[in-house]
């Protein structure tokens, strides 16, 4: 079944798609302008979002809502947040222009380049954000959770910048996937926690994480690592990634003059896809997500839901237990998605599709090959969907397509070289 | 004689209707069987406070094991004023180790609440049942059949720790329309105001949370138990029970001395899954029951 059929079909089923006029993906010029802003006094994007945390919880995600609003309005806290991404994490990441790539795959290829920050992807935007939100709390602790290890590292590293005690919650099974990432956090002065309750992913690290915050919240900041969870982090960990959609706006603007034709991202929880489209989302771009085929919430197995502190789409049974995703990208590994993703697939505004792990494998080695960019399993869910769409002509010849790079795939070079010598034989 | 209880004639443990029930569909239940209302948990739990007695509430994991209904009427015949019944969910997020692994195996079973209330229709314990689950098991059923699938199996009330009062409105109007009251949680860090409106909304009993933590054993009772059994009673006449690191007498004692009683789960779990039979486990819940009815462990 090509995209398009799939698109087709889905758009017959599936309530997700229901509120779209016309061809999802497609700008509504008028409720852009409303679409990723602040959510509703209760957290909520459209229908999605909210605050579903046991009632220990509440005053805490209350007090981060107010440090995060003072903060954010603060030119100083502002400042200050950039100027460590500028002089510590490399910011501005560049805009590349895929000349081979676009050669070969006949549209033209943008790649932002979030690759090149320091800890190898966007995952550090959020961190510097919200370590810089834990001190002016007065919290000396972060906690997270990691799939793939990249938040895990990166929340070890703002750790280690900023002063502050840090545990990562991972599951065991990622971390055996992650070796080399679980090393690194270590050096980085952290305590890795196997978690092996669940499928031990990310979604159990999830709940792990959670556990360790309501028995430590007076000392301790979560550093939820995509626009998920309880309200404010949806909002918040989109505004500290907004930073990738408003550098890529600038450079697409001077490069080809006004917004691409196509701006993708992949999505687990959806954070490099959230601070990507917030740039484009008042544009006339179309807005494509990719998902990992075994985790795609926004799929035809998704339904709404409760899981982690807010209502999404999430895979799950008649009975609402929470199924298993399952990829090769642990970073994709969630049956979840952020709040947000799923109001913009509702509204129509984004399109959400999926990527199997064999043509992802493909596309890694074709994006690694043509233009010596190798890139994490992550992106290459979106490089995946990009190839199927040039070839079945729904990005048509031509067209002006933004990438979000989210990552850079030397995490995954051992799990990938594994993956392809199981294939050959 | 510890457990004044009245019991219909036939019902209760000479009668367990679990074995041989025919599995029915959550969405329709068995026809034929007219349920009679469940009892009204506050007026039970005021009346039994009203006679002087600390209310202890067990509770047991829903489909643990084959001969959990056994299991949920020996804690009840154990001196119980009412017995909370988990429903089983993936991801149990309050919840410590312990009731994790119960969890757990009760979903590797096969258990459903289709199945849980299955087996409990018809049943009469003698005491009121109080379901205890997570959002989305409720959600996912919608919150109007959910209530109803409950009050059809004998529930009377509901606990659900992931819809604090900002998100459970909707379910506590489709529970009350049912007759199941939500109880709602209050926490050693819920600021006075809030703590008023939890008790104002919470119907059955307010459950007050021991400690700043996940459900499971504890060494002793935290010091911010007897904190916010202080704050809950000045606050409100309705039942206060406490609940979360009650592992046996000594803490129950200890809890129940500034509110009206406790819920002891992990203790009895971690029994449970270490194999002991029913009336193990019931001795365990009557230990508790005859220390908190001498007011020492």
């Amino acid at each position: 079944m090509t995209a398009q059929e799939r698109t087709e079909t889905g758009a017959k089923r599936d309530p997700k798609r229901a509120g779209a006029a016309g061809v999802a993906g497609e700008p509504h010029v008028g409720r852009a302008a409303q679409l990723m802003g602040e959510p509703d006094e209760r957290g909520r994007f459209g229908s999605f979002g909210g605050r579903y945390v046991p009632e220990a919880l509440v005053p805490a995600c209350q007090d981060l809502e107010r440090a995060f609003r003072s903060a954010w309005a603060d030119p100083a806290f502002k400042e200050r947040y950039r100027s460590i991404l500028a002089d510590y994490a490399g910011r501005p990441s560049p805009l590349t222009e895929c000349h081979n790539l676009s050669k070969h795959l006949g549209v033209r290829v943008l790649l932002k380049r979030e690759d090149l920050n320091h800890t190898g992807s966007h995952k550090i935007n959020n961190v510097v954000g919200q370590g810089l939100l834990t001190l002016e709390m007065g919290k000396s602790r972060l906690i997270a959770e990691t799939g793939a290890g990249q938040h895990g590292v990166a929340t070890a590293t703002a750790a280690a910048l900023f002063g502050l005690e840090c545990v990562v919650y991972m599951g065991e099974v990622d971390m055996a996937r992650q070796e080399l990432n679980v090393f690194r956090m270590r050096l980085l002065g952290a305590e890795v926690r196997a978690v092996r309750s669940g499928s031990r992913t990310l979604k159990d690290a999830v709940n792990e994480a959670l556990r360790d915050w309501v028995a430590s919240v007076s000392s301790t900041h979560y550093c939820v690592g995509s626009v998920m969870g309880p309200h404010p982090f949806p909002w918040m960990v989109r505004e500290f990634q907004a930073v990738i959609g408003e550098e890529a706006r600038d450079q697409c603007e001077r490069l080809l003059g006004g917004a691409p034709d196509f701006v993708v991202a992949c999505v687990g929880g959806g954070s490099n896809a959230a601070g990507t489209f917030s740039g484009f989302v008042g544009t006339g771009a179309r807005l494509v997500g990719v998902e990992a085929a075994g985790g795609a919430a926004l799929g035809p197995k998704g339904v709404p839901g409760v899981l982690h502190g807010m209502r999404s789409f999430l895979l799950q049974d008649e009975f609402g237990q929470i199924l298993e995703a399952e990829s090769i990208s642990a970073g994709l590994d969630y049956p979840g998605i952020g709040p947000e993703h799923a109001h913009l697939a509702e509204v129509g505004r984004a399109r959400y599709e999926s990527a199997a792990d064999a043509e992802v494998l493909e596309a890694l080695q074709l994006l690694s090959r043509t233009e010596g960019i190798i890139p994490a399993l992550e992106p290459a869910h979106a490089l995946a969907w990009l190839v199927r769409a040039t070839a079945s002509g729904e990005v048509p010849a031509g067209s002006t397509v933004l990438l979000t790079m989210s990552g850079r795939g030397d995490k995954d070079a051992q799990h990938v070289m594994m993956l392809l010598g199981l294939r050959s034989k | 004689m510890s457990s004044p209880r009245l019991r219909p004639a036939g019902a209760g443990i000479a009668s367990p209707r679990s074995a041989g029930t025919k599995s029915t569909s959550f969405l329709s239940p068995e026809a034929g069987v007219t349920p009679s209302r469940p009892a009204d948990l506050e007026a039970t739990l005021r009346a039994a406070r009203a006679s002087g007695r600390k209310l202890l509430v067990p509770y047991v994991t829903g489909g643990l094991r084959d001969d959990w209904v056994a299991l949920l009427i020996a804690v009840a015949d154990g001196g119980a004023d009412a017995v909370e019944v988990g429903l089983p969910f993936s991801d149990p997020m309050m919840d410590g180790p312990t009731i994790q692994e119960a969890s757990y195996r009760s979903l590797e079973r096969g258990t459903t609440p289709a199945s849980v209330l299955s087996e409990l229709r018809g049943l009469d314990v003698g005491v009121p049942l109080v379901v205890m689950t997570y959002a989305n098991l409720v959600l996912r059923a919608g919150t109007k059949r959910f209530a109803s699938e409950l009050v059809g199996a004998g529930f009377s009330g509901a606990i659900v720790p992931d819809l604090p009062l900002e998100e459970s409105e909707e379910w506590e109007r489709d529970a009350a329309t049912q007759g199941l009251q939500t109880v709602l949680l209050a926490a050693p860090v819920t600021p006075d105001e809030r703590l008023s409106r939890i008790c104002e909304r919470s119907h059955g009993f307010v459950y007050g949370v021991n400690l700043m933590g996940v459900t499971g054993e504890r060494q002793s009772l935290a010091a911010s138990s007897a904190v916010l059994a202080k704050r809950l009673k000045a606050t409100t006449d309705k039942p206060v029970v406490m609940g979360f690191g009650i592992s046996g007498p000594e803490q129950a004692v200890a809890a129940a001395e500034y509110a009206d009683g406790v819920v002891v789960a992990s203790a009895l779990m971690r029994a449970a899954m270490a194999g002991a039979p029913p009336e193990e486990v019931g001795e365990r819940v009557a230990a508790i029951r005859a220390a908190l009815d001498r007011g020492q462990p």
